[in-house]
Protein backbone atom coordinates (compact mmCIF):
# COMPACT_ATOMS: atom_id res chain seq x y z
CA UNK A 1 0.00 0.00 0.00
CA UNK A 2 3.01 2.55 0.56
CA UNK A 3 4.01 2.28 -2.74
CA UNK A 4 0.58 3.51 -4.08
CA UNK A 5 0.66 6.21 -1.72
CA UNK A 6 4.28 6.93 -2.30
CA UNK A 7 2.88 6.86 -6.77
CA UNK A 8 0.87 9.18 -6.13
CA UNK A 9 3.02 11.41 -4.24
CA UNK A 10 5.50 11.25 -7.04
CA UNK A 11 3.34 10.98 -10.26
CA UNK A 12 3.37 14.49 -11.03
CA UNK A 13 6.68 15.80 -9.61
CA UNK A 14 8.56 13.24 -11.97
CA UNK A 15 6.17 13.95 -15.03
CA UNK A 16 7.18 17.59 -14.12
CA UNK A 17 11.28 16.33 -14.70
CA UNK A 18 10.77 14.21 -17.04
CA UNK A 19 8.84 17.35 -19.30
CA UNK A 20 11.71 19.69 -18.37
CA UNK A 21 14.86 17.10 -19.07
CA UNK A 22 12.97 15.98 -22.01
CA UNK A 23 13.01 20.02 -23.37
CA UNK A 24 16.19 20.30 -22.26
CA UNK A 25 17.88 17.70 -24.17
CA UNK A 26 15.61 19.15 -27.32
CA UNK A 27 17.21 22.58 -26.43
CA UNK A 28 13.31 23.83 -25.78
CA UNK A 29 12.96 27.47 -24.12
CA UNK A 30 10.96 25.79 -21.38
CA UNK A 31 9.70 28.52 -19.58
CA UNK A 32 8.48 30.69 -22.63
CA UNK A 33 6.65 27.52 -23.59
CA UNK A 34 4.94 27.39 -20.34
CA UNK A 35 3.52 30.59 -20.41
CA UNK A 36 2.86 30.25 -24.11
CA UNK A 37 0.45 27.46 -23.24
CA UNK A 38 -1.27 28.69 -19.69
CA UNK A 39 -2.23 31.72 -21.10
CA UNK A 40 -5.71 29.74 -22.22
CA UNK A 41 -5.67 28.94 -18.49
CA UNK A 42 -7.49 31.81 -17.09
CA UNK A 43 -9.77 32.79 -19.94
CA UNK A 44 -11.04 28.89 -20.02
CA UNK A 45 -11.68 28.45 -16.39
CA UNK A 46 -13.26 32.05 -15.80
CA UNK A 47 -15.45 30.91 -18.84
CA UNK A 48 -16.99 28.50 -17.19
CA UNK A 49 -18.25 30.11 -14.48
CA UNK A 50 -21.94 31.00 -15.62
CA UNK A 51 -21.97 27.43 -16.68
CA UNK A 52 -20.80 25.78 -13.14
CA UNK A 53 -23.08 28.52 -11.13
CA UNK A 54 -26.08 27.82 -13.26
CA UNK A 55 -25.63 23.90 -12.67
CA UNK A 56 -24.15 24.04 -9.10
CA UNK A 57 -27.26 26.55 -7.87
CA UNK A 58 -29.99 23.52 -9.55
CA UNK A 59 -28.19 20.97 -7.78
CA UNK A 60 -28.37 22.78 -4.05
CA UNK A 61 -31.85 23.74 -4.69
CA UNK A 62 -32.96 20.61 -5.35
CA UNK A 63 -31.06 18.73 -2.25
CA UNK A 64 -31.65 21.09 0.41
CA UNK A 65 -35.79 21.49 -0.60
CA UNK A 66 -35.94 17.99 0.48
CA UNK A 67 -36.96 16.66 -3.35
CA UNK A 68 -33.54 14.57 -3.27
CA UNK A 69 -34.82 12.77 -0.65
CA UNK A 70 -38.07 12.26 -1.65
CA UNK A 71 -36.76 11.02 -5.34
CA UNK A 72 -34.29 8.39 -3.68
CA UNK A 73 -36.87 7.14 -1.32
CA UNK A 74 -39.35 6.59 -4.45
CA UNK A 75 -36.27 4.73 -6.47
CA UNK A 76 -34.90 3.27 -3.75
CA UNK A 77 -37.31 -0.21 -3.66
CA UNK A 78 -37.18 -0.33 -7.19
CA UNK A 79 -33.12 -0.40 -7.02
CA UNK A 80 -33.36 -3.03 -4.14
CA UNK A 81 -35.67 -4.85 -5.59
CA UNK A 82 -33.24 -6.20 -8.89
CA UNK A 83 -30.29 -6.47 -6.20
CA UNK A 84 -29.06 -3.16 -5.15
CA UNK A 85 -28.21 -3.28 -1.32
CA UNK A 86 -30.21 -0.43 0.07
CA UNK A 87 -27.20 1.52 1.72
CA UNK A 88 -25.76 2.11 -1.60
CA UNK A 89 -28.49 3.14 -3.10
CA UNK A 90 -28.30 7.17 -2.37
CA UNK A 91 -24.60 6.78 -3.78
CA UNK A 92 -25.71 5.32 -6.89
CA UNK A 93 -28.29 8.08 -7.40
CA UNK A 94 -25.93 11.37 -6.54
CA UNK A 95 -22.73 9.47 -8.34
CA UNK A 96 -24.24 11.30 -11.84
CA UNK A 97 -25.49 14.30 -10.34
CA UNK A 98 -22.60 15.68 -8.00
CA UNK A 99 -19.03 14.83 -7.41
CA UNK A 100 -18.69 16.15 -4.03
CA UNK A 101 -22.06 14.94 -2.63
CA UNK A 102 -21.17 11.90 -3.61
CA UNK A 103 -17.83 11.65 -2.38
CA UNK A 104 -19.12 12.88 1.05
CA UNK A 105 -21.53 10.00 0.95
CA UNK A 106 -19.01 7.36 -0.06
CA UNK A 107 -17.17 9.32 2.97
CA UNK A 108 -20.31 8.64 5.32
CA UNK A 109 -21.07 4.99 4.11
CA UNK A 110 -16.78 3.75 5.45
CA UNK A 111 -17.28 6.17 8.32
CA UNK A 112 -20.50 4.46 9.20
CA UNK A 113 -19.64 0.57 8.24
CA UNK A 114 -15.90 0.39 8.17
CA UNK A 115 -13.18 0.85 4.75
CA UNK A 116 -13.08 -3.14 5.27
CA UNK A 117 -16.82 -4.16 4.89
CA UNK A 118 -18.91 -5.18 2.27
CA UNK A 119 -20.57 -1.76 1.74
CA UNK A 120 -17.36 0.17 2.68
CA UNK A 121 -15.09 -1.85 -0.32
CA UNK A 122 -18.55 -1.60 -2.71
CA UNK A 123 -18.77 2.20 -2.13
CA UNK A 124 -15.06 2.75 -2.86
CA UNK A 125 -15.27 0.80 -6.29
CA UNK A 126 -18.23 2.78 -7.33
CA UNK A 127 -17.05 6.25 -6.42
CA UNK A 128 -13.82 5.37 -8.29
CA UNK A 129 -15.11 3.71 -11.65
CA UNK A 130 -17.73 6.26 -12.58
CA UNK A 131 -17.21 10.14 -12.68
CA UNK A 132 -20.06 13.18 -12.26
CA UNK A 133 -21.82 12.64 -15.74
CA UNK A 134 -23.07 16.00 -15.36
CA UNK A 135 -19.88 18.24 -14.15
CA UNK A 136 -18.55 16.63 -17.18
CA UNK A 137 -20.99 17.58 -19.67
CA UNK A 138 -21.07 21.34 -17.96
CA UNK A 139 -17.64 21.47 -18.25
CA UNK A 140 -16.30 20.23 -21.26
CA UNK A 141 -19.20 21.43 -23.66
CA UNK A 142 -19.50 24.94 -21.74
CA UNK A 143 -16.47 25.71 -22.06
CA UNK A 144 -16.40 24.61 -25.99
CA UNK A 145 -19.86 26.51 -26.17
CA UNK A 146 -21.77 23.51 -27.34
CA UNK A 147 -25.18 24.05 -27.04
CA UNK A 148 -26.73 20.82 -28.41
CA UNK A 149 -25.60 17.93 -26.49
CA UNK A 150 -26.95 15.40 -29.00
CA UNK A 151 -27.02 11.82 -27.04
CA UNK A 152 -23.89 12.47 -24.72
CA UNK A 153 -26.20 12.86 -21.73
CA UNK A 154 -27.73 9.30 -22.46
CA UNK A 155 -24.39 8.15 -23.37
CA UNK A 156 -23.16 9.22 -19.99
CA UNK A 157 -25.93 7.97 -17.99
CA UNK A 158 -25.81 4.71 -19.43
CA UNK A 159 -22.06 4.34 -18.80
CA UNK A 160 -23.32 5.19 -14.80
CA UNK A 161 -25.82 2.61 -14.59
CA UNK A 162 -23.28 0.01 -16.13
CA UNK A 163 -20.59 1.32 -13.79
CA UNK A 164 -23.02 0.44 -11.03
CA UNK A 165 -24.18 -2.88 -12.00
CA UNK A 166 -20.34 -4.01 -12.42
CA UNK A 167 -19.18 -2.45 -8.82
CA UNK A 168 -21.75 -4.70 -7.09
CA UNK A 169 -21.28 -7.37 -9.18
CA UNK A 170 -17.13 -7.55 -8.62
CA UNK A 171 -16.94 -7.05 -5.15
CA UNK A 172 -19.87 -9.47 -4.56
CA UNK A 173 -17.93 -12.18 -6.68
CA UNK A 174 -14.84 -10.99 -4.90
CA UNK A 175 -15.47 -9.75 -1.72
CA UNK A 176 -18.61 -11.99 -0.42
CA UNK B 1 -31.78 17.80 -22.84
CA UNK B 2 -29.44 19.93 -19.73
CA UNK B 3 -32.43 22.16 -20.19
CA UNK B 4 -34.43 20.06 -19.20
CA UNK B 5 -32.48 18.40 -16.24
CA UNK B 6 -31.70 22.63 -15.19
CA UNK B 7 -35.44 23.00 -15.18
CA UNK B 8 -36.56 20.29 -13.43
CA UNK B 9 -33.95 19.94 -10.63
CA UNK B 10 -34.36 23.97 -10.20
CA UNK B 11 -38.32 23.93 -10.36
CA UNK B 12 -39.12 20.52 -8.09
CA UNK B 13 -36.96 21.95 -5.76
CA UNK B 14 -38.51 24.91 -5.05
CA UNK B 15 -42.33 23.38 -5.36
CA UNK B 16 -40.99 20.98 -3.17
CA UNK B 17 -39.68 23.67 -0.41
CA UNK B 18 -42.99 25.15 -0.70
CA UNK B 19 -44.77 21.98 0.24
CA UNK B 20 -42.44 21.23 3.01
CA UNK B 21 -41.34 24.26 4.45
CA UNK B 22 -37.92 23.96 3.72
CA UNK B 23 -37.83 27.74 1.86
CA UNK B 24 -35.09 29.03 4.22
CA UNK B 25 -32.73 26.30 3.61
CA UNK B 26 -33.70 26.42 -0.37
CA UNK B 27 -33.29 29.99 -0.76
CA UNK B 28 -29.87 29.74 0.89
CA UNK B 29 -29.09 27.19 -1.10
CA UNK B 30 -29.37 29.51 -3.97
CA UNK B 31 -26.47 31.41 -2.95
CA UNK B 32 -24.11 28.96 -1.23
CA UNK B 33 -24.45 26.80 -4.22
CA UNK B 34 -23.00 30.62 -6.43
CA UNK B 35 -20.59 30.66 -4.28
CA UNK B 36 -19.46 27.24 -4.52
CA UNK B 37 -19.31 27.04 -8.15
CA UNK B 38 -17.35 30.11 -8.70
CA UNK B 39 -14.79 28.97 -5.75
CA UNK B 40 -14.32 25.71 -7.77
CA UNK B 41 -13.73 27.85 -11.30
CA UNK B 42 -11.36 29.96 -9.41
CA UNK B 43 -9.54 26.61 -7.93
CA UNK B 44 -9.65 25.81 -11.70
CA UNK B 45 -7.48 28.65 -12.98
CA UNK B 46 -4.51 27.35 -10.93
CA UNK B 47 -4.97 23.98 -12.31
CA UNK B 48 -5.25 24.79 -15.90
CA UNK B 49 -2.85 27.46 -16.18
CA UNK B 50 -0.36 24.77 -15.03
CA UNK B 51 -1.28 21.77 -17.05
CA UNK B 52 -1.59 23.65 -19.91
CA UNK B 53 1.84 24.83 -19.55
CA UNK B 54 3.55 21.94 -18.88
CA UNK B 55 1.17 20.25 -21.61
CA UNK B 56 2.17 22.93 -24.31
CA UNK B 57 6.45 22.09 -23.10
CA UNK B 58 5.70 18.50 -24.00
CA UNK B 59 3.83 18.97 -27.19
CA UNK B 60 6.61 21.24 -28.29
CA UNK B 61 9.76 18.84 -27.40
CA UNK B 62 8.09 16.18 -28.93
CA UNK B 63 7.40 14.24 -25.47
CA UNK B 64 3.62 14.15 -25.88
CA UNK B 65 4.33 11.86 -28.77
CA UNK B 66 6.17 9.36 -27.14
CA UNK B 67 3.82 9.59 -24.54
CA UNK B 68 0.89 8.53 -25.99
CA UNK B 69 2.37 6.57 -28.74
CA UNK B 70 0.76 3.36 -27.30
CA UNK B 71 -2.65 4.80 -27.31
CA UNK B 72 -2.49 6.23 -30.56
CA UNK B 73 -4.05 3.48 -32.66
CA UNK B 74 -6.60 2.98 -30.39
CA UNK B 75 -7.75 6.57 -30.45
CA UNK B 76 -7.35 6.97 -33.98
CA UNK B 77 -9.85 3.68 -34.47
CA UNK B 78 -12.48 5.37 -32.05
CA UNK B 79 -12.39 9.08 -33.35
CA UNK B 80 -12.77 8.17 -37.32
CA UNK B 81 -13.23 11.33 -37.59
CA UNK B 82 -10.24 13.08 -36.77
CA UNK B 83 -7.03 13.12 -38.97
CA UNK B 84 -4.67 11.11 -36.59
CA UNK B 85 -1.86 14.75 -37.45
CA UNK B 86 -4.76 17.22 -36.00
CA UNK B 87 -3.90 18.89 -32.82
CA UNK B 88 -7.37 17.59 -31.51
CA UNK B 89 -5.73 13.60 -31.43
CA UNK B 90 -3.11 15.23 -29.29
CA UNK B 91 -5.35 16.82 -26.74
CA UNK B 92 -7.78 13.50 -26.76
CA UNK B 93 -4.64 11.68 -26.30
CA UNK B 94 -3.21 13.74 -23.31
CA UNK B 95 -6.86 13.56 -22.01
CA UNK B 96 -6.94 9.73 -21.81
CA UNK B 97 -3.46 9.63 -20.38
CA UNK B 98 -4.10 12.14 -17.45
CA UNK B 99 -7.00 9.78 -16.75
CA UNK B 100 -5.53 7.00 -17.04
CA UNK B 101 -2.88 8.39 -14.41
CA UNK B 102 -5.66 9.42 -12.23
CA UNK B 103 -4.88 12.77 -12.84
CA UNK B 104 -8.24 14.09 -12.76
CA UNK B 105 -7.61 17.69 -12.75
CA UNK B 106 -5.11 17.65 -15.47
CA UNK B 107 -7.66 15.70 -17.88
CA UNK B 108 -10.12 18.76 -17.45
CA UNK B 109 -8.05 21.18 -19.73
CA UNK B 110 -7.02 18.69 -21.85
CA UNK B 111 -10.73 17.73 -22.77
CA UNK B 112 -11.61 21.47 -22.79
CA UNK B 113 -8.78 21.85 -25.50
CA UNK B 114 -9.53 18.57 -27.54
CA UNK B 115 -13.45 19.68 -27.47
CA UNK B 116 -13.09 23.12 -28.63
CA UNK B 117 -10.36 21.62 -31.78
CA UNK B 118 -13.11 19.62 -32.53
CA UNK B 119 -15.60 22.53 -32.89
CA UNK B 120 -13.73 23.57 -35.13
CA UNK B 121 -13.24 20.22 -37.04
CA UNK B 122 -17.43 20.48 -36.97
CA UNK B 123 -17.28 23.41 -38.78
CA UNK B 124 -17.61 25.93 -35.44
CA UNK B 125 -21.30 24.30 -34.83
CA UNK B 126 -22.61 24.61 -31.72
CA UNK B 127 -23.68 21.12 -31.58
CA UNK B 128 -22.32 18.08 -30.37
CA UNK B 129 -20.13 15.82 -33.32
CA UNK B 130 -19.77 12.52 -32.94
CA UNK B 131 -16.12 12.59 -31.61
CA UNK B 132 -17.11 14.81 -29.08
CA UNK B 133 -19.66 12.18 -27.72
CA UNK B 134 -17.09 9.60 -27.60
CA UNK B 135 -14.72 12.02 -25.75
CA UNK B 136 -17.79 12.32 -23.10
CA UNK B 137 -18.62 8.98 -22.83
CA UNK B 138 -15.05 7.86 -22.03
CA UNK B 139 -14.45 10.33 -19.41
CA UNK B 140 -18.03 10.00 -17.81
CA UNK B 141 -16.78 6.34 -17.76
CA UNK B 142 -13.48 7.70 -16.49
CA UNK B 143 -11.16 5.08 -17.14
CA UNK B 144 -8.74 5.27 -14.42
CA UNK B 145 -6.13 2.87 -13.43
CA UNK B 146 -5.36 4.21 -9.58
CA UNK B 147 -8.39 5.93 -8.00
CA UNK B 148 -6.26 8.05 -5.49
CA UNK B 149 -8.90 9.76 -3.43
CA UNK B 150 -10.82 7.07 -2.73
CA UNK B 151 -7.54 5.41 -1.25
CA UNK B 152 -6.69 8.68 0.65
CA UNK B 153 -10.01 8.55 2.59
CA UNK B 154 -10.06 4.67 2.92
CA UNK B 155 -7.18 5.22 4.64
CA UNK B 156 -8.19 7.86 6.68
CA UNK B 157 -10.86 5.38 8.12
CA UNK B 158 -7.77 3.13 9.10
CA UNK B 159 -8.25 0.85 6.20
CA UNK B 160 -6.60 -2.88 6.33
CA UNK B 161 -5.61 -2.40 3.13
CA UNK B 162 -6.58 0.95 1.47
CA UNK B 163 -5.55 0.10 -2.06
CA UNK B 164 -7.45 -3.39 -2.22
CA UNK B 165 -10.02 -1.58 -3.90
CA UNK B 166 -7.73 -1.04 -6.66
CA UNK B 167 -8.64 -4.01 -8.86
CA UNK B 168 -12.30 -3.98 -8.61
CA UNK B 169 -12.04 -0.27 -9.56
CA UNK B 170 -10.54 -0.93 -12.70
CA UNK B 171 -12.67 -3.85 -13.72
CA UNK B 172 -15.82 -2.00 -13.32
CA UNK B 173 -14.59 1.28 -14.92
CA UNK B 174 -13.58 -0.94 -17.97
CA UNK B 175 -16.94 -2.71 -17.71
CA UNK B 176 -18.63 1.09 -17.86
CA UNK B 177 -16.41 2.01 -20.64
CA UNK B 178 -16.61 -0.94 -22.75
CA UNK B 179 -20.51 0.04 -22.54
CA UNK B 180 -20.11 3.64 -22.82
CA UNK B 181 -17.88 2.96 -25.92
CA UNK B 182 -20.35 0.29 -27.60
CA UNK B 183 -23.35 2.39 -26.62
CA UNK B 184 -22.08 5.83 -28.59
CA UNK B 185 -21.56 3.52 -31.22
CA UNK B 186 -25.36 2.89 -31.04
CA UNK B 187 -26.51 5.87 -31.07
CA UNK B 188 -24.11 7.16 -33.65
CA UNK B 189 -25.81 4.34 -36.11
CA UNK B 190 -29.26 5.02 -34.90
CA UNK B 191 -28.38 9.11 -35.89
CA UNK B 192 -27.01 7.96 -39.02
CA UNK B 193 -30.14 5.76 -39.84
CA UNK B 194 -32.39 8.33 -38.88
CA UNK B 195 -31.09 11.21 -41.18
CA UNK B 196 -31.18 8.81 -43.95
CA UNK B 197 -34.63 8.20 -43.53
CA UNK B 198 -35.53 12.29 -43.37
CA UNK B 199 -33.94 12.64 -47.28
Amino acid sequence: MNWLNALSLWIVPMLLLTVIVHAALKKIPAYDSFVEGGKDGFQLAVSLIPYLVGMMVAISVFRESGAMELLLDAVEPVLVLIGVPADIVPLALIRPISGTGALGMMSDLIAEHGPDSFIGRLASTMQGSTDTTLYVLTIYFGAAGIKSIGDALKVGLFADAVGVAASIIIVTLLFL
Amino acid sequence: MVHYIWMFLLGVGIITAMFNGRMEEVSEAIFSGAEEAVALCFGLISVMVFWLGIMNIAKTSGLLDIFTKGLRPAAVRLFPEIPPDHPAMGYILSNITANLMGLGNAATPMGIKAVKEMKKLNDDKDEASRSMITLMALNTASLTLVPTTVIAIRMNYGSAAPAEIVGTTIIATACSTAAALCIDRFFYYRRLRKRKGYT
